[in-house]
């Protein structure tokens, strides 16, 4: 077998049919790169370095890819999270060439360029190299409210399940598709100077709930929107969207939000 | 100005100040052109006739109150932005509407001075 | 260093990598400013009325110069921007114009971003250029 596990030039095999098919060689595409890894410890740093490696790449590698090649071969001490490598669950964003992206999901191929520059997300505290923390997007998260809110419950004697039309999951099960990777965070122009505003990531998750007809928290949740910090610290740079890996179009969900409080909605 | 108003409140002024603001101007400059070239336009007899007619003087009133609402409030959402903390903020949103006040008040002098021929 | 490390003034005044959206946030605060002080600046000039002829006269002179023309055309520019996208930022923040929501697919193209909205904001830009070009055409009796 050769690499990648196909039959060498030429080497005829029988089909269940009974005809017979040829398989051809494929032609290896490797490249080489070089990737440059942000390094930087809170406890022994004052400022980040850049450490530079030169890594081979064929047209599927991902940057998580080469990030873990140069962990295993070059340099063991990097701190890198990830975890699905599919873009489910938002370990890995990361800033890559300058833009937040998460390096499950980023093919070296499709950067088009020589260097490939990885940095921690902005506007995120870091904890190690690449790994950031994530303790204020959470908590800002957990202020949104984000679960059901009824006096109700499913669970009470005599309830019935509460049911949904299609057209209902539809208006708010984008949003629902959120993986909390923070890119949205790191890619906002407000975020970058205002460290009490809510960000794209929790109104994307406020819209949800209060889209969500099975939900009565709707007032709640705005009250806590509606400060200085809050939902109008949002001036539609899109930024977010450009950048959230699940479709969540987190811009998309805070403009409909602005309806409720402008009036256009109720 | 969060401590006075909700923040939704301050927003819904900014917008309608915006809209309005813009009909006004387009009828300020748009009354400018009626005296012939832009050289003319400036000469200072053509100037004091202008604040002569009061509906005018009302239009130029509700211009500087609309554009410094607005632009002040615009002012103080980004310096709330760059800049957290309670006195801060609180030193911005009163400091802003000090400004606004004051330009509010030193130019609508000059439009009930010029008006009433206090020239 | 920052504890939440913002990239500080420097990440919201970089109006690149991210779309036209961002650089129109970016112009929208430049003009904003821009006009606010031109604004300022506007009414003190025209408070020489009072003074009489001769301060207005005087004040006239510092400002019909080819600089005060440059300013003033760039004062126009900024001011048929800032309206043109404040409009279109109004229309979006209502709700409206920007697609609905829907089930994302692959490749997730976010459907607020538009070609309606991009459109919205070259024509912004698209105005201003005219209004400033028409602008110098007046100043300069053309």
């Amino acid at each position: 077998m050769t690499k990648g596990g196909l039959l060498p030039k030429g080497f005829e095999r029988q089909s269940n049919s009974g005809s017979q098919e040829k398989y051809e060689e494929v032609k290896p595409s490797t490249k080489s790169m070089t990737l440059r890894i942000s390094k930087f410890n809170p406890e022994k740093d004052n400022t980040s370095t850049f450490l530079e490696f030169p890594v081979s790449y064929e047209k599927w590698t991902t940057v998580l890819d080469a990030i873990l090649e140069v962990k295993n071969y070059h340099d063991h001490s990097i701190g890198v999270r990830y975890s699905c490598r599919q873009a489910s669950c938002g370990s890995c964003g990361m800033i890559i060439n300058g833009k937040p992206k998460l390096a499950c999901f980023t093919k070296i191929s499709e950067l088009d360029s020589n260097v490939v520059t990885v940095e921690p997300m902005n506007n995120f505290p870091i904890v190690r190299d690449l790994a950031v923390g994530f303790e204020r997007m959470f908590s800002t998260h957990k202020r949104m409210k984000p679960y059901i809110i009824r006096e109700d419950s499913e669970i009470s004697p005599g309830a019935k399940e509460f049911l949904q039309t299609p057209e209902d999951v539809e208006k708010y099960i984008q949003f629902a598709s959120c993986i909390k990777c923070g890119l949205c965070n790191s890619a906002c122009p407000t975020m970058t100077t205002d460290s009490s505003f809510v960000g794209p990531q929790g109104l994307a998750q406020a819209y949800r709930y209060i889209a969500d007809n099975r939900d009565q928290g709707k007032d709640k949740r705005l009250r806590i929107i509606d400060e200085p910090h809050g939902i109008w610290r949002c001036h539609f740079a899109g930024s977010c969207s450009q950048v959230c890996p699940k479709g969540v179009d987190p811009a998309m969900g805070i403009q409909l939000l602005r309806g409720y409080l402008l009036g256009y909605r109720k | 100005m969060s401590n006075i108003m909700r923040e939704s409140h301050i927003m819904k002024i900014h917008y309608l100040t915006a809209l309005v603001a813009v009909g006004f101007v387009i009828i300020h400059i748009m009354i400018r052109f009626t005296h012939g070239s832009f050289a003319n336009s400036l000469e200072f007899e053509s100037v004091i006739a202008n604040y002569k007619s009061i509906p005018y003087a009302v239009v130029l009133e509700a211009m500087l109150i609309l554009i410094s609402v607005h632009g002040f409030n615009g002012l103080r959402i980004i310096l709330l932005e760059l800049k957290q903390g309670s006195t801060y903020e609180n030193a911005v949103t009163y400091g802003c509407l000090a400004a606004m006040i004051i330009l509010i008040a030193y130019g609508s002098r000059t439009i009930i001075m010029a008006t009433m021929g206090m020239v | 260093m920052d504890k939440d490390r913002k990239e500080g003034i420097k990440g919201m005044a970089n109006p690149g990598r991210y779309g036209i959206e961002r650089v129109a946030y970016w112009l929208m605060r430049i003009t904003g400013l821009g006009l606010l002080f031109y604004f300022i600046g506007h009414i003190y000039e025209t408070s020489s009325l009072l003074d009489g002829k001769a301060a207005w006269n005087s004040m006239l002179e510092l400002t019909q110069t080819t600089e005060g023309h440059i300013f003033l055309t760039l004062v126009i520019g900024m001011c048929v921007f800032h309206t043109g996208n404040g409009i279109r930022l109004m229309i979006a923040q209502a709700g409206f114009g920007l697609g609905k929501p829907r089930r994302p697919d692959y490749p997730y193209t976010p459907s607020s971003l538009n070609m309606k909205n991009k459109l919205c904001i070259y024509v912004s830009i698209g105005l201003a250029a005219l209004a400033m070009m028409y602008g110098l055409g007046v100043m300069y009796d053309v």
